[in-house]
């Protein structure tokens, strides 16, 4: 169906508002939902024909759903505060990147460094993340169906990092306090990152993330955690091997 | 009676001088590199190297005091709705809440607003103090990220994205554990007591076409109101410049070597990035040769002192300077009056430098909620503002005596060079010929 038809089509059948980028720009979208205030009935949007733009719904501050029909280009979601980002399809670099609240859901892959320096809110990623996935993390929550590539979590501060798949080289290098849990295999922890103990209080963490998810069929037992050694907290020379 | 050779004089190596025999004992005895504050120390070919010619029979000069000499610059009028306007083309350089203390922040704001001008947040996020009492204020977004949040981005006037320091371009930084407290390490969601390494690139950009598409963001994310400044250490300043503009920059800050910084190692202070002087022919010949001088605004720092170096850099073709160091004097950052404190940290009022171990006696670089109490911001921001003034009045007299009813109309014309190497690196003739080292190159 050509995509003119499918933007008839979604307009008649939906109440939600819907904005074709082929139609309009991207900044006419973004700047019809900083418009939008506390209380707007306006509460539901579909976005049609994104073709990889760069930016879509950034800076979302109030909780809408917005429902992205196809695949984006960089920083889908950006600063995201609030809004309930759905992408059906696939997403660039940096998707969701400083979130602060709300939710991103990836239906298909993401690029690198998604969800980096995330402060609050959920990012899942039901295919696969690439490179840097949760890098320098601040408290997010990111899940992530599949594998991440490698470098995920450098530096990450707080927040979880759930991977149902496998993780790529370096995971974790120099993490501070997130919590990182894999299910799969690992190509190699970064400096300062080590496996840890899961205990009773990490299984119900988990759990919740996995159910906030949407993830069914799998159980928090199946998981390693890992996080910090902090060895690199305060500079000590006999460390240098690992600077 | 026996001979004696007659004794000589017991000389040092000057290689090995006292300084580098004492870091070498020091290296030896701690296992560490020394991380200080500031900037770099060694002499470095500067704007004293310049002179203004001043007016003769073959310019005019304007009458001091009483013909006007505008100081006003727009900064960010390539793409922004609201450009920012300044009543003077100096301004307060970023640097950070937890390098710097509460009562420091509040005065610069202050003191900035009192003078016309804007000040910047640093690697801490922005806090009350300076977002109230700046009447501009540029959010500094750093690769750190620390504290960033749209809600932040949109109270902000202006936007600069920070590439690199003067100090250290290619670094990051180091705030030891020992100025962590509560409130610095909850805006920089870390644990208190570590050290608070800042990264030394921004995590989700690798080059200049991710960086033009990150500005977009900001842009959208900001409904393209903000001016986005990019901010450069003084490495390669004819490329970088290139590249931010290309990236779509409003406005391009160039930090040169004698810039300042919150903590970093001295190896690298006095080791890595170019002059100011050398930095700034390159940037504006860089904007030059893309047409676009004076559309995108050029701001340079990295040890700006006084009106002469303030009209030296307009001259060179900056449309405006930027202070950090200075600024921090001026607030009363190594004061004398507190030299029996310095005494007794090892160290002598100006020379005083290890900001990041929080103890500096004059409450600035500290997070001591005794010492900071030593800064009242409301006299510091006075003393900030009466620099200010003196350093546009000082920059307006040259100005004047150069034939200009603008500071911004000085150009290179107007200055020779007592050194070959200032000319060479300024491009203006060295004094007393019409010889540019260098002239079909940088």
């Amino acid at each position: 169906m050509p995509a003119t038809t499918v933007s008839k089509a979604l307009r008649d059948q939906s109440h939600a508002r819907v904005f074709d980028l082929g139609e309009m720009s991207l900044r006419e979208l973004n700047q019809a939902l900083h418009k939008l205030t506390s209380g707007s009935n306006e509460t539901a949007w579909e976005v049609l024909n994104p073709k990889g733009s760069h930016s879509v719904a950034v800076g979302v501050d109030q909780p809408i759903s917005i429902d992205v029909r196809g695949s984006v280009g960089y920083y889908c979601g950006g600063m995201n505060d609030g809004g309930a980002i759905t992408v059906h399809g696939s997403a660039g670099p940096g998707v969701g990147e400083n979130m602060m609240s709300g939710s991103i859901v990836i239906k298909g892959d993401a690029s690198q460094y998604a969800g980096a320096t995330g402060r609050g809110g959920l990012l899942v990623i039901e295919g696969n993340a690439s490179s840097r996935c949760g890098i320098s993390m601040k408290g997010i929550d990111i899940v992530v169906h599949g594998n991440i590539g490698h470098m995920s979590a450098f530096m990450a501060q707080s927040g979880n990092l759930v991977v149902l798949g496998d993780a790529g080289d370096a995971l974790g290098d120099s993490i501070y306090e997130a919590r990182l849990f894999v299910r799969g295999k690992i190509g190699s922890l970064g400096a300062d990152c080590i496996a840890k103990e899961m205990r009773p209080e990490h299984i119900e963490l988990l759990q919740g993330l996995l159910d906030r998810a949407g993830v069914t069929g799998v159980k928090p037992s199946e998981f390693k955690r890992y996080g910090s050694a902090r060895t690199l907290y305060n500079f000590n020379i006999d460390n240098a091997d690992a600077y | 009676m026996t001979y004696r050779n007659p004794p000589t004089t017991p000389r040092k190596s000057a290689t090995f001088d006292d300084y580098t025999l004492s870091e070498i004992r020091r290296a030896a005895a701690t296992g560490i590199y020394d991380i200080r504050g500031a900037g770099a120390k060694r002499k470095l070919p500067h704007f004293d190297d310049l002179l203004f010619l001043g007016a003769s029979i073959s310019r005019y000069p304007l009458e001091g005091y009483r013909e006007r000499c505008d100081t006003s610059v727009v900064l960010g009028s390539r793409h922004a709705k609201k450009p920012i306007e300044l009543k003077i083309p100096i301004t307060i350089a970023g640097m950070s809440f937890g390098s710097l203390s509460g009562p420091a922040k509040e005065a610069l704001g202050r003191g900035a607003t009192l003078s016309g001008t804007s000040t910047t947040t640093g690697d801490g996020g922005m806090t009350e103090e300076e977002r109230g009492h700046s009447k501009t204020l540029v959010y500094q977004y750093l690769p750190s990220r620390y504290g960033m949040n749209p809600r932040d981005l949109r109270r902000a006037d202006a936007i600069e994205v920070v590439v690199g320091q003067g100090a250290k371009p290619g670094g990051g930084g180091m705030l030891l554990g020992q100025k962590i407290s509560d409130r610095v390490a909850e805006m920089r969601t870390l644990p208190k007591g570590i050290d608070q390494r800042s990264a030394s690139r921004h995590p989700d950009w690798t080059g200049p076409d991710d960086l033009e598409i990150k500005i977009l963001e900001l842009r959208e994310i900001t409904d393209w109101e903000k001016p986005i400044y990019v901010k450069v250490g003084g490495a390669r300043p004819y490329y970088d410049t290139a590249l931010a503009v290309k990236a779509g920059a409003d406005v391009v800050v160039v930090d040169g070597m004698q810039g300042g910084t919150a903590a970093t190692q001295e190896v690298f202070i006095e080791n890595v990035g170019q002059p100011t002087l050398a930095c700034i022919r390159p940037a504006v010949q860089a904007l030059q040769d893309l047409g676009m001088h004076r559309k995108v605004q050029l701001i340079v720092s990295g040890g700006i002192r006084n009106g002469a170096d303030v009209a030296k850099a307009l001259a060179l073709g900056v449309d405006a300077v930027s202070i950090g160091t200075a600024a921090l004097v001026a607030l009363g950052d190594n004061d004398p009056r507190w030299e029996a404190e310095y005494n007794a940290l090892g160290t002598t009022a100006g020379a005083y430098d290890d900001w990041h171990e929080g103890r500096d006696p004059a409450g600035i670089t500290t997070q001591d909620p005794e010492l900071m109490q030593r800064v009242d911001p409301i006299a510091a921001g006075r003393r900030l503002a009466n620099y200010l003034k003196v350093m546009t009045l000082e920059a307006q007299t040259i100005a004047r005596a150069c034939g200009k009813n603008s500071l911004h109309n000085l150009e290179p014309e107007d200055l020779v060079a007592l050194t070959i190497e200032a000319a060479a690196m300024a491009g203006v003739p060295l004094a007393g010929t019409n010889w540019i080292p260098g002239k079909n190159g940088f």
